[in-house]
């Protein structure tokens, strides 16, 4: 029989246990709320570019924008958004397995840019070149984060270190679902046009500068709106598994009182017992 | 004539949503005008002053630091690298960063950023003159 006394300690354990899950599943809460916001308040923008790349991109000028055309791969670059931190259920291990599955399928030499602290961490013992390593992106992604991740990917592929980069995030649905990406970031694809949307347009300047233009922008765009996907993806993960967490205290806590009570209630018979023997024996003896 | 959809958009946040009859931006080659039923056009902006007039109201003003704008016969879009209404620019902010940028421009310290200084002094400019005090 388990010691009275053991339970109890194990109960209260728990129970702290839970305090600190339930802690941070509202924290989770609030902080998913937030980047939730930003995602939303990000999307007019992000379309509506993403359109104005795919008009701009039907020019002829477009095939001479480096930043479009593909060239022949001799290394290709994944960019692995993680969360630096656990305690957010199987999230991170899926990103890191689907970035680990795409490398070694992968035909062509492969680097990898960890940004996230879990990623870089695990793929850091294994033999995968790490091109480049960012850590703590924060809880709240800002434009100034996207902008620099951005013009470092674009470097990399104008200056030839890579002729291929694919981005590797979790896409946000709702709090119990978000879905792994594999998106390719350069060289751009352009997103294809509803032919209802082909009208004639006057261009100033021309769409070749437009795009020059354009392009960086669109880019950094495509990074934010990653980063904020793969956030509130992280918080929402987060926020679900503490929330099992805590429901799952509350079970071995019930399961913990159920044989605290077995426990008293064995040792009060057995008192009991004890109490009726010897008066009996007493009896007995007068 | 049938007022436009007039909307202003950042990475950040839509800046705006207005019923408008006039837009008047800062295009690359120029400032230009756009009406109601405009022939579909896409220009870069510049760091400048956008102003627009709601219907049967006065002309309101807003700062942007370049972007581009798409214009059609019912809809004004300008996606903006940031862009602030004319009630929220900090009028003390924006005189100390012109001052900074014409200093520098004027003194060139060596390993200057030229177009960057530039770029400064043009948007602290827009801002100013959005806001009505330049």
């Amino acid at each position: 029989m388990p010691n009275i006394r053991d339970i109890k300690r194990r109960i209260q354990a728990i129970g702290n246990i839970q305090h600190v899950t339930r802690a941070m599943e509202m924290v989770a809460a609030s902080k998913l709320r937030r980047v939730q916001n930003l995602v939303w308040a990000a999307r007019p923008y992000a379309y509506k570019i993403a359109e104005v790349v795919g008009r701009l991109a039907l020019a002829p000028q477009a095939r001479e924008i480096s930043l479009i055309v593909p060239r022949e791969v001799s290394r290709v670059g994944y960019v692995l958004l993680t969360g630096d931190r656990g305690l957010c259920g199987a999230y991170n291990a899926n990103l890191i397995n689907r970035a680990a599955e795409r490398l070694s399928r992968e035909e062509h030499p492969a680097a990898l840019i960890a940004v996230g602290g879990k990623g870089a961490r695990y793929f850091s013992k294994r033999p995968v070149e790490i091109l480049k390593y960012y850590e703590s992106i924060g809880d709240e992604p800002d434009l100034f984060q996207a902008r620099d991740l951005a013009r470092e990917m674009v470097d990399f592929y104008l200056n030839g270190v890579l002729d291929e980069i694919n981005l590797v995030y979790a896409r946000f649905h709702s709090a119990l679902r978000h879905e792994i990406k594999v998106e390719r970031f350069l060289p751009v694809v352009t997103p294809s046009l509803k032919p209802t949307e082909e009208v004639d347009y006057i261009y100033e300047p021309d769409p070749g500068s437009m795009l020059e233009i354009i392009l960086p922008r669109y880019c950094e765009m495509r990074v934010f709106q990653a980063l904020l996907e793969a956030k509130a993806s992280e918080h929402a993960a987060r926020m679900v598994a503490m929330e099992s967490a805590t429901s799952n205290a509350d079970e071995v806590i019930d399961q913990l009182t159920m044989s605290f009570n077995k426990a008293r209630q064995a040792a009060i018979t057995k008192e009991i017992v004890e109490i009726a023997t010897s008066a009996e024996a007493l009896r007995v003896r007068s | 004539m049938s007022p436009v959809k007039f909307e202003v958009v950042t990475p950040e946040r839509k800046i705006l949503e207005e019923e408008a009859e006039s837009v008047i931006v800062p295009g690359t080659e120029g400032y230009l005008g756009v009406l109601p039923r405009h022939t579909p056009l896409l220009t870069t902006l510049k760091p400048g002053v956008v102003s627009y007039r709601k219907v049967g109201r006065e002309t309101e003003r807003l700062a942007v630091s370049g972007g581009f704008m798409e214009a059609g016969p019912d809809k004004v879009i300008i996606l903006a690298d940031t862009a602030e209404l004319a009630s929220e620019i900090d009028i003390e902010r924006a005189r100390r960063s012109r001052r900074r940028a014409e200093e520098r421009l004027r003194e060139r310290p060596p390993g200057l950023d030229v177009a960057r200084a530039e770029a400064a002094l043009a948007r602290s400019l827009a801002r100013l003159k959005a806001a009505g005090s330049d």
